[in-house]
């Protein structure tokens, strides 16, 4: 049927293809927008269970709705312009936040062939975009006209522009072991017959773990908050914001989050395939994407790893701003340029096998 | 005319009016900001001309690194702009003629390139190749040495952009959050163990 529809709007020449795209875009902006709802419900929901309290249970069947109801809380909330801001940029940093954040989603692919734009500078165009959110939060900062709000911002970009750094050596590992910067290709080297074993989180464990913290800290997420930090600069850099412009940079945060989590299973853990790989083979109808591998697996793994994130929010403390510093420039970069060294020489001997 | 020559133009236009708007504009913030939507048009100019790795490696170091610490200055240092703008009426005709007698080097240098060598094929291209791969190949297998010497120029300016700027103040108190990392219980509190005394009792 989709491809059906694809040919009838191809039919139509330049257009068709136009409308083709902003179909494509909308299938995987929209889905990212209600993920973002329902993953401020879920992260509500288990940060209440690990505090032993119910979490959200009011609004709807479980409380479900609860996402629904602040969404338009936030909507219809009027949006207050500080005096002495600057009007222009003021409006403009929570766009500046959002364009990144899902622009980026571009180059995810979901499964084989799943992908908007497979384009062969993947990997870059991430760092690119994810290097870009900084902006909406440095104007936003900026524009209010409020201490507070430049506080935040000034940390949120140190923050961003430190862990970037850690960040761009754990991706360059990858892509030294796969030999290309397209994210399909990435994730059809980690192909194999050893089932998980053969994915990039064993040969580059400390990358892997030192990606997922960076994510974390690029995101502003606990423990690295303190861009945000309420019992120090009440709420960092968008403390002047409310109404519908605080709901984008929010819409903005998660959507990052969610981003990482899927980069994280893609570029370590194999993406669509199936952690049985090579064990089973087997044909059966509707399960066998369990060892087969399908998009459901893309879709479980980044699952588990925005849980992480919850995860994370409720077990440590808030680190200490010099703290955070000190572990990306000193712990993280030392260890990753190493480990650039070690992935190279185990991708010239020969000890880590790329594809299938 | 072409969906990417409309592109093209939209793309150039935007670049040139942000760049006179960098050098017109009175507030230092709204310069800066112009400055990269005027890197960011150039790298999609450059996407047109299928440079793609050329087009990303700019936003992202640009764009992504050198820009932000570039705002972070000027919304930190609040310097006030208005004398340094004083003189922009006075010495704009030495700037014109800087900027003639610029444009008319780079039509020349241009204009002899071409002149002298006709433009070729895409190599990557005739090598089967992706912009990126070939970039790759030909930057670290026939141009190795030039590219190991360039880093490590680079790597000696860093080094020395620190020691020039490094200044010890004494009489200042830091912490050191390594030693707070690593602190051990020993180091915080010292257990120890005694008898319990009686009262009146005469401690030994």
């Amino acid at each position: 049927m989709i491809d059906a529809m694809r040919d009838a709007l191809f039919g139509y020449g330049d257009t068709g293809i136009v409308v083709w795209t902003v179909l494509k875009i909308l299938a995987i902006a929209v889905p990212v927008i209600i993920a973002v709802a329902m993953f401020v419900y879920w992260e509500r929901k288990v940060i209440g269970w690990m505090h032993v309290r119910m979490g959200p249970n009011q609004i709807g069947p479980f409380g479900l709705l609860q996402a629904f109801a602040d969404v338009f809380k936030l909507l219809f909330k009027e949006v207050i312009l500080p005096a002495n801001s600057n009007k222009v940029l003021y409006y403009l940093a929570p766009m500046i936040a959002l364009v990144p954040a899902f622009a980026a989603w571009s180059v995810i692919p979901f499964d084989v062939g799943m992908v908007l734009a497979n384009v062969n500078v993947g990997l870059l165009l991430l760092l690119a975009m994810t290097s870009l959110g900084v902006y909406g939060i440095i104007l936003a900062g900026w524009a209010s006209n409020s201490r507070y709000a430049m506080l935040g911002a000034m940390r949120a970009a140190a923050q961003t522009v430190s862990y970037e750094i850690a960040m761009g050596f754990a991706l360059v590992s990858v892509m030294i072991m796969t030999g290309s910067l397209n994210l399909t290709d990435i994730v059809l080297a980690q192909q194999g017959s050893k089932g998980f074993l053969d994915w990039y989180w064993l040969p580059l464990l400390p990358m892997f773990v030192i990606y997922f913290i960076s994510g974390v800290a690029e995101t502003n997420r606990a423990p690295f908050d303190v861009a945000e930090g309420e019992s120090e600069i009440v709420a960092g850099f968008h403390v002047e914001y409310s109404g519908s412009a605080f709901a984008i940079f929010f819409l903005a945060e998660y959507a990052n989050m969610i981003l990482i989590a899927f980069l994280a299973s893609v570029l370590f853990m194999g993406g669509w395939l199936s952690p049985l790989q090579g064990w089973i083979s087997a044909d059966v109808p509707w399960i066998d994407w369990l060892w087969k591998g399908g998009w459901q697996w893309t879709f479980i793994k980044a699952f588990v790893f925005s849980f992480f994130y919850l995860w994370f929010r409720a077990s440590f403390p808030r680190y200490r701003y010099d703290q955070i510093m000190r572990l990306g420039w000193k712990v993280f970069i030392p260890i990753t340029i190493v480990w650039v060294v070690v992935a190279a020489c185990m991708k010239y001997y020969g000890i880590v096998t790329i594809g299938a | 005319m072409t969906f990417e020559l409309v592109c093209f133009y939209f793309f150039g236009a935007v670049a040139a009016i942000a760049a006179l708007a960098v050098i017109s504009v009175k507030n230092p913030v709204v310069a800066a900001l112009n400055l990269v939507l005027t890197f960011f048009s150039m790298a999609c100019v450059w996407l047109l001309a299928q440079a793609e790795f050329l087009a990303v490696a700019l936003v992202l170091v640009y764009v992504g690194a050198v820009m932000v610490l570039f705002l972070f200055v000027v919304m930190m240092l609040d310097v006030d702009f208005a004398p340094v703008r004083e003189g922009f009426v006075r010495f704009l005709p030495v700037g014109i003629v800087v900027a003639v007698v610029m444009l008319a080097e780079m039509l020349m240098m241009i204009g002899v390139r071409t002149l002298q060598v006709p433009v070729s094929a895409d190599p990557a291209a005739l090598a089967g190749m992706s912009n990126m791969g070939w970039l790759g190949r030909t930057l670290f297998r026939d141009f190795l040495l030039p590219f190991e010497v360039a880093a490590l120029i680079l790597t000696v300016g860093l080094i020395a952009a620190i020691p020039l700027t490094l200044r010890k103040r004494t009489g200042i108190k830091t912490q050191n959050p390594g030693r707070q990392v690593m602190v051990r219980r020993e180091d915080r509190i010292r257990l120890v163990k005694m008898d319990a005394v009686k009262k009146g009792e005469a401690t030994p």
